[in-house]
């Protein structure tokens, strides 16, 4: 069994057994017709998003900037994303979900992200296995490198810190430091052969 | 204070728009074309959404969290973690929304500019959604293999808890 497989099945499975055990079992009807409802929401927040970016980067790759673009990154992208550094397509959309994910523009950074493995599944030779620069782009993400963390400065003003943006060096030298060991696990793992 | 975010993208699109039009590029129906491939990846994606979304929301209301504290809470004490942040680092990974609710109730209960309240925010600010992620990327391309990702993306998590403690503490 697949990981992603096992661990939906323990997610559903502890979560039926402790709704029962906590006699709370009433949520799991309420996750099925309420929240069900809100991950569509999500959805349908993506659609137009996500036609966007897709659309403005059939753009960038018809007028070449995506290859102009992908050449100048070049050094970065033989380190990280070693298998598609000659896929100007691919690279170009993991620069710009990569910057998304910078600004906090988080659908836009979904569609990229999502426009970016597309173009890495185009080139991997089993289709059902990840590539390591596929793995190298979501520990990246996963491991968070906003540099502007708004909705937490905003819910901090709001509890009434006297200056809710001093967390912001500390935030950022944390997702530093969080997202080097991404990407040294991911490196250490590779080598591994794993 | 200036809002970079705000900029980034009106950039961006000005810079390709205009580079498409001087290279001769027929903007409008490429546009068309891609936002077409968008849609329907949309809808691949959207099975997975619907999977994790019941499983994530399912496991984090129905209480389990407190069960896998219970489990973790002497290993916390051993090393002098603070347990009012055992939940967010449970939370965190599985759920963007149910994490930001943790932190608020942080916040209210403990002052924004607390220890326990700052490191709560930065440990926000420092780590994404890990499953979710995983499920919907690999989703919209079918892969099922995930390899090391998961695990790498864990123990990036594990990194950004640890540094958040420690760097709150000398930052402040």
């Amino acid at each position: 069994m697949n990981k992603l497989k096992k661990i939906w099945f323990g997610l559903i499975i502890l979560g039926i057994f402790f709704s029962v055990v906590n006699n709370k079992v009433e949520i799991v009807n309420e996750v099925l017709f309420t929240d069900l409802q809100e991950s569509i929401e999500l959805v349908i927040n993506l659609i137009s998003v996500m036609a966007f970016w897709m659309g403005l980067m059939r753009i960038a790759e018809k007028s070449g900037l995506v290859k102009n673009l992908s050449k100048l990154i070049n050094p970065i992208s033989k380190i990280l994303f070693k298998e598609i550094s000659k896929a100007p397509k691919a690279l170009n959309a993991v620069v710009l979900c990569l910057a998304a994910n910078m600004f906090g523009l988080g659908n836009s950074a979904t569609a990229l992200g999502i426009k970016a493995v597309q173009e890495m599944q185009k080139l991997n030779s089993n289709k059902k296995r990840a590539t390591n620069s596929m793995c190298m782009l979501l520990i990246i993400n996963m491991s968070s490198i906003q540099l502007l963390p708004l909705g937490i400065i905003k819910i901090r003003a709001d509890a009434g810190a006297i200056n809710p943006t001093d967390i912001m060096v500390p935030t950022i030298i944390t997702t530093t430091i969080s997202t080097i060991t991404g990407i040294l696990c991911a490196k250490y793992f590779e080598r591994r052969g794993e | 204070m200036v809002n970079v975010s705000d900029y980034i993208i009106p950039i961006i699109i000005a810079v390709i728009m205009t580079y498409g039009i001087i290279k001769g590029v027929d903007v409008y129906s490429e546009f068309i074309n891609g936002a077409k491939d968008g849609i329907k990846t949309i809808f691949k994606i959207l099975p997975y959404i619907i999977a994790i979304f019941f499983a994530i929301n399912l496991f984090t209301k129905s209480g389990a969290e407190n069960f896998v504290i219970k489990i973790i809470s002497p290993i916390a004490n051993l090393i002098k973690f603070p347990p009012q942040l055992l939940s967010l680092v449970i939370i965190r990974p599985l759920s963007g929304g149910g994490a930001y609710g943790v932190v608020k109730n942080l916040l209210d209960s403990y002052g924004a500019d607390s220890y326990i309240g700052r490191c709560a925010a930065v440990m926000m600010g420092s780590a994404e959604t890990i499953f979710y992620t995983a499920a919907v990327y690999f989703g919209a391309i079918g892969v099922k293999d995930s390899r090391y990702t998961i695990k790498a993306g864990l123990i990036s998590h594990v990194a950004a808890i640890a540094a958040a403690l420690v760097i709150c503490k000398i930052y402040f």
